[in-house]
């Protein structure tokens, strides 16, 4: 039993022919990441730093879908949300954010300064303005990648009207998506320390072109982000499949009520409980496992473990480069 | 096919001992009211999904428990209110927060699960989405009572005292407020108020029909004097309602105690992954999962059973199954 970490970058569509002027930043990105979070391990940070530190580091980069570089509403606006919790149940959860800069950590302060678990939109801006976390101009957040990500999926909705494609009432049917851009979604980390304890944090700006005031699975404890005695779970990829599967909570339940190990119960969750090409997810162990499933072409993910494994990579292990 | 249809109804857990007997015999006669308006839709083969928002509307609507009208109100003084609504064959679900002119909050989460490509809408955004469905739309004072009103300003006073002293509240002129009449012989406390100044009250319904389908439904406006923005269990699939192929359920109590248990999907979680049987997976599910927290929740599986339980005093609750059997209890 020693200390474990894993984070993402999101799980989604992403192209093996992802060419490297996309792919080196991201991966240099994780690499970086990964060892502020080793770091942090090696040094006796709480699990519960670690996660926010380095969740603030993914929302800080602007190549993924959180903080800066998050994906743009259909009005062309940013509507963040994040989540955080540890395996003692405490939570927090903020959604609907558009100047505070890193989400996850004012997740953590409704955890930590309220009697509440999850503060929303008008709000919980207001109470980021009470606790003085940094806020700036909402226009920070949105780049040109983003916005040329909403032009093309505008386009595409476009071309499914005229061709009379289903609005998605099948939900057991996922559209592929063109360049599988919109797909990427949310950064997350969890983290055991030598002891049991552990904890997971998640952080998105969404899918690209959803409505105003959608809320995915990030800020849904249960479904995106849980951790409790026996696991910490960080899930990414299509927020309305997520939530049906309750996927992070299951990989817990699993674990409890079946007795299976982290990997059959992530495993399990991810190939039989939620639809092809939605849903990936990371996760630890209190007895410092480790795992990363998905069942969407890629995932951004990093890993590393106390007795020296480490591991950056975007496909599956078969295909990886 | 099902081996008949199964309902329950809630008015919410946690209740205060000292509860004006006119208040009982009210709430009493509403859950009736609801239970007999499901039983007769079920009895007509309407599917569980329509009975489930059919009787929650009529709770939303009606002004006695903690939803729609009635629903208690934010520190500001207004209404926010969420709701969730899950369909049990294929998981579809949809949700709401942060309303305040959408006059039955249930039927436009109903519409987000149907006529939109998300699970989950809140505040302006979900505001815009009910303008766009032509839902019925009313000022904000619509919802709010008197009543509240009275029990918010107890609620600022208490909280003032409860949190410096930890004694009951005394000598507040609570003898005006219906509920606080029997307030200063009552120091139990949910939600950090005690339940004479605050019930938590959120409604919901869950129903088996005769196909075996189950489908759950929870309304509320939420915790009284809350922070506006704050969001509690009544909209977060897996927290405060679940539905599956299985079982369908709706909980009530303390939201965050329900959220950290993710106390619904736990009950369905037991039954699938543990094979408990309904009541048995209530029982396990109020037992281990609250800690310190005080909740309730009523259950149906889809084969045909209804159960429900609590850990403090007494939820607002009826149940009926198909062969007859009804009842409409407070206490234990």
């Amino acid at each position: 039993m020693g200390w474990a970490i894993a984070l993402h970058g999101g799980a989604g569509d992403i192209p093996l022919s992802l060419p490297p002027e996309r792919r080196e930043p991201r991966e240099a990105a994780l690499r970086h990441c990964l060892q502020v979070g080793v770091e942090a391990l090696k040094a006796q940070r709480t699990p519960l730093d670690v996660v926010e530190l380095v969740v603030r580091e993914l929302e800080n980069h602007p190549n993924f879908n959180a903080g800066r570089g998050s994906v743009l509403t259909t009005k062309g606006s940013v509507e963040m949300e994040a989540c955080i919790m540890d395996n003692t149940k405490r939570c927090g959860a903020v959604s609907g954010l558009s100047t505070v800069v890193n989400a996850i950590s004012l997740a953590r302060l409704v955890m930590e300064k309220t009697p509440h678990i999850y503060l929303a939109f008008d709000g919980a801006e207001a109470f980021a303005k009470e606790q003085g976390v940094e806020t700036v101009d909402a226009s920070k957040f949105i780049t040109p990648e983003n916005i040329e990500r909403l032009k093309q999926a505008k386009e595409a909705n476009r071309v499914q009207i005229d061709y009379t494609q289903p609005n998605q009432t099948d939900p057991t049917k996922e559209k592929p998506t063109a360049d599988g851009g919109g797909q990427i979604g949310t950064v997350g980390c969890v983290a055991v320390d030598g002891k049991g304890n552990s904890a997971t944090a998640t952080s998105t700006g969404g899918l690209v072109n959803k409505m105003v005031g959608r809320i995915g699975d990030t800020p849904v404890i249960g479904a995106g982000t849980y951790a409790n005695s026996y696991c910490a779970v960080s899930a990414t990829g299509k927020g309305e499949s997520i939530i049906r599967a309750t996927v992070a909570r299951d990989v817990a339940a699993l674990m409890e009520y079946k007795g299976l190990s982290l990997k059959e119960a992530a495993a399990y969750v991810v190939e039989e409980c939620t639809p092809k090409g939605t849903c990936g997810l990371v996760a630890v162990s209190a007895t410092g496992e480790v795992t990363m499933p998905f069942n969407t072409t890629g995932m951004f993910r990093a890993c590393a473990t106390e007795d020296g494994y480490s591991e950056i990579a975007i496909w599956p292990p078969s295909t990886q480069k | 096919m099902g081996r008949g249809w199964a309902i329950a109804v809630h008015g919410g857990a946690g209740v205060d001992p000292n509860i004006p007997s006119q208040r009982l015999e009210e709430a009493k006669k509403l859950l009736a009211r609801c239970l007999n308006l499901g039983i007769s839709a079920l009895n007509s083969s309407m599917s569980a999904i329509d009975v489930v928002e059919l009787v929650v509307r009529e709770l939303e609507t009606d002004p006695m428990f903690n939803s729609g009208r009635g629903s208690a109100l934010t520190e500001k003084g207004t209404v926010e209110m969420e709701a969730s609504i899950m369909d049990g064959p294929k998981r579809r679900c949809g949700a709401v927060s942060g309303l305040t002119t959408v006059k039955n909050p249930i039927s436009l989460a109903r519409l987000v699960m149907d006529k939109s490509p998300h699970s989950y809408l809140a505040f302006s955004g979900a505001e815009e989405f009910a303008r766009q469905q032509g839902v019925e739309l009313v000022e904000n004072d619509y919802f709010i009572t008197e009543e509240n009103l009275g029990m918010l300003k107890l609620a600022k006073e208490a909280n003032a005292i409860v949190f410096d002293y930890r004694i009951p509240v005394v000598g507040l002129g609570l003898e005006t407020c219906s509920a606080g009449a029997g307030a200063m012989e009552s120091t139990l406390q949910m939600n950090g108020l005690p339940l004479s100044v605050y019930a938590p009250e959120t409604v919901g319904c869950v129903v088996v029909d005769d196909q075996g389908r189950c489908a759950a439904a929870t309304s509320t406006g939420g915790l009284l004097n809350k922070m506006s923005g704050r969001i509690g269990d009544s909209p977060l699939i897996g927290s405060g309602t679940y539905a599956c192929d299985v079982c369908a359920v709706s909980c009530t109590g303390e939201g965050e105690a329900i959220i950290r248990g993710t106390l619904a999907r736990d009950v369905a979680a037991v039954m699938e992954y543990k094979g408990l049987p309904l009541q048995e997976a209530v029982d396990y599910v109020i037992k281990e999962r609250l800690d310190e927290g005080k909740a309730g929740m009523i259950a149906v599986s889809s084969t045909g059973e209804v159960a429900y339980g609590f850990n403090c005093t007494g939820m607002f609750r009826g149940c009926a199954t198909q062969d007859g059997f009804m009842e409409v209890g407070i206490w234990e």
